[in-house]
């Protein structure tokens, strides 16, 4: 994507802290409209935590989450995912007790009145093959099963802004490519953030990446330009 | 909805059905009261079931609402002199009463241990404030509360609309008969709307609720709301049956008798709850007959037995039975030609 639109998330001096740890320091970030933003990081990097502090599901210790230019600090998840975010935490995260097919009418009935939701759930468990799957509860479901239920789950909803904490964890190569392919489409109508550690993965998706390392950024830049930089393979090798 | 769901919810309605019109027929009136106060029982064992199995909120003050249920009703009962009014403001006050509770533990975010031990100290301080109202300053209106000696009298259900037709003990049965099958019901259905699949995804993953962008904290306190309500409804009922309230309504050994109804009948099912306040009160009623054994080491023995044994409870575990024993005429056969092969090859 060559062109970018407006800043549509930014922090400025985010600062997590655990005790003694400070998992996220002093972080200033920005995120245009349109782009496909990878973080990577080796693991204990504060990606992760990064991230939580984007959704509201950790108030930041110092520092600002601004989106759409609105401060979102403070704000239940619920309200920043009712802006139009859709999230998959890094731990996969299902509702055992429900179906497939449930978990995308959870998604789609937030915001879709009665007379479109049902339109709307056939449609993404069309797209995400999940016709056969749906009348099963989700514990009896494989893993790469239950990941594809739980990014049909972040789509169904619309967002316009997608945020993926390690979406190919534990995932076949066949299901890396498919996933690739899935994060370029659902890009065409979001702007996303995909935090991963794989450098591999990262190479497939190509694009912006920021760097994270002890909690700050150690470089931005084009994924090829990260890649050979000596630093990140400093900071890779030596963790 | 599945077909093992609807197969249950058929047979239940037929026991209810059956229960409703056929018990009175068969048995005297006497007893018919005594069973009565079983169904009352019931709808509170429901209103902790709901608020506990369905929302995943531990309340350990559950007979707070059945007190302020039972009191709202005799107190407004005695000032307007009839009974549909009194009857629907002990559901409503209540409700609002755990809505408002609710709201300041939800919003509040407090921890699940804080709020176990929030509702047992709200219970416990409506149980010293009534108590304490034996003085003649304590009147709401023309009703005295009467502190420790409850209140002795006030008008009971009439038919609505004509305070002169009292209900007798036959019409009472069915009025609770009736209110336990709406209660019961009305909550399966409520699960099986938008509503109940988002409370069911919160007792499920909570954070994963609030990132699909459900308010956790709303639903949680409607869902309390919900079983103030049923427990106020309970409390009404329970006024009605004996004609008398006193603050033991209120007091921390009714809470913890209703968590082993709970308990004993099974967490996370609707009809669990009902089936262990009906056993647990026999059980407690026929012990009452004797005075060899104290009743509270029956039920708390019965309560560790569970826990150790049964930990999902009677109904659960009866389901879990059931399944395995539908399933059970073909393994067997495949299970006896395999030892037969074994035999031959291995002897
Ligand atoms: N809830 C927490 N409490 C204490 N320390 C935490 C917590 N979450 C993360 N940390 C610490 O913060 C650091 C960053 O962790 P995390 O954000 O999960 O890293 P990443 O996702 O990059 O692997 C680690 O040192 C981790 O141990
Ligand atoms: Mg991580």
């Amino acid at each position: 994507m060559a062109t970018k639109g407006a800043v549509v998330l930014e922090t400025r001096s985010l600062t997590m802290r655990f005790g003694g740890v400070v998992a996220v320091d002093n972080v200033d970030f920005e995120l245009r409209e349109g782009e496909l933003r990878c973080l990577i990081g080796p693991n204990g990097a504060g990606k992760s935590t990064f991230f939580k502090c984007l959704t509201g599901q950790l108030l930041p210790t110092a520092g600002d989450v601004l989106i759409q230019d609105r401060s979102m600090l403070g704000e239940p998840p619920c309200r920043i995912a009712a802006a139009g975010i859709g999230v998959k935490t890094q731990t996969p995260s299902l509702f055992n007790g429900l179906t497939a097919r449930e978990h995308i009418a959870l998604a789609v009935e937030r915001h879709h009145g009665r007379d479109t939701a049902a339109a709307r759930i056939d449609e993404v468990i069309d797209r995400f093959n999940l016709g056969d799957l749906g009348r099963r509860l989700v514990g009896e479901l494989a893993h790469g099963q239950r990941q594809r239920v739980e990014i049909a789950m972040v789509v169904a909803a619309d967002p316009w802004l997608v945020l993926l904490d390690e979406p190919a964890a534990g995932m076949t190569h066949e299901e890396v490519d498919r996933m690739v392919a899935l994060i370029h489409e659902i890009n065409r109508n979001a702007t996303m953030i995909i935090v991963e550690h794989d450098m591999q993965f990262i190479r497939m998706i190509g694009d912006q990446v920021t760097v994270f390392h002890q909690g700050a950024i150690l470089i931005e830049d084009h994924v090829e330009v990260v890649l050979s930089d000596a630093r990140v393979r400093e900071v890779y090798l030596g963790a | 909805m599945p077909d093992s769901a609807r197969n249950r919810h058929i047979l239940v309605a037929a026991i209810g059905l059956l229960i409703l019109f056929g018990l009175p027929v068969v048995v005297d009136l006497v007893t018919l009261l005594e069973i009565s106060i079983y169904v009352v029982y019931a709808i509170l064992g429901l209103s902790l079931g709901f608020i506990w199995g369905y929302g995943g909120i531990l309340c350990f003050g559950q007979a707070a609402f059945f007190g302020l249920g039972a009191y709202t009703y005799a107190v407004t009962a005695i000032n307007v002199g009839e009974s549909t009014g009194p009857f629907l403001l002990a559901i409503l006050l209540p409700l609002v009463f755990a809505a408002l509770l609710g709201a300041m533990m939800f919003y509040g975010r407090i921890s699940d241990v804080y709020m176990g031990v929030i509702t047992l100290v709200v219970t416990l301080i409506l149980f010293k404030f009534i108590n304490s109202t034996a003085n003649e300053t304590w009147i709401v209106g023309k009703a005295r509360l009467g502190g420790f000696n409850g209140i002795p009298a006030f008008p009971t259900l009439n038919v609505p609309g004509d305070p002169g037709a009292l209900l007798d003990p036959e019409q009472f049965f069915y009025v609770a008969m009736v209110f336990l099958l709406l209660v019961y019901f009305g909550l399966h259905w409520l699960m099986t709307t938008r509503f109940g699949r988002v409370v069911v995804a919160i007792r499920e993953n909570e954070v994963r609720a609030e990132l699909l962008g459900y308010d956790i904290r709303l639903y949680k306190t409607a869902v309390f709301a919900i079983g103030g309500g049923i427990g106020g409804l309970a409390g009404a009922l329970f006024a009605n049956w004996g004609n008398f309230v006193s603050p033991g309504l209120f007091s921390l050994a009714q809470s913890a008798t209703i968590i082993i109804w709970v308990i004993v009948g099974g967490l996370g099912t609707m009809i669990g709850p009902v089936v262990g306040a009906v056993l647990i009160q026999y059980i407690t009623t026929l012990l009452g007959q004797q005075g060899v054994i104290n009743n509270a080491f029956v039920l708390g023995g019965i309560l560790v037995l569970f826990v150790l044994l049964l930990p999902k409870g009677l109904m659960p575990t009866l389901g879990q039975l059931l399944t395995r024993l539908r399933r059970a005429p073909r393994r067997p056969a495949r299970r006896s030609a395999e030892q037969a092969e074994g035999g031959r090859d291995g002897h």
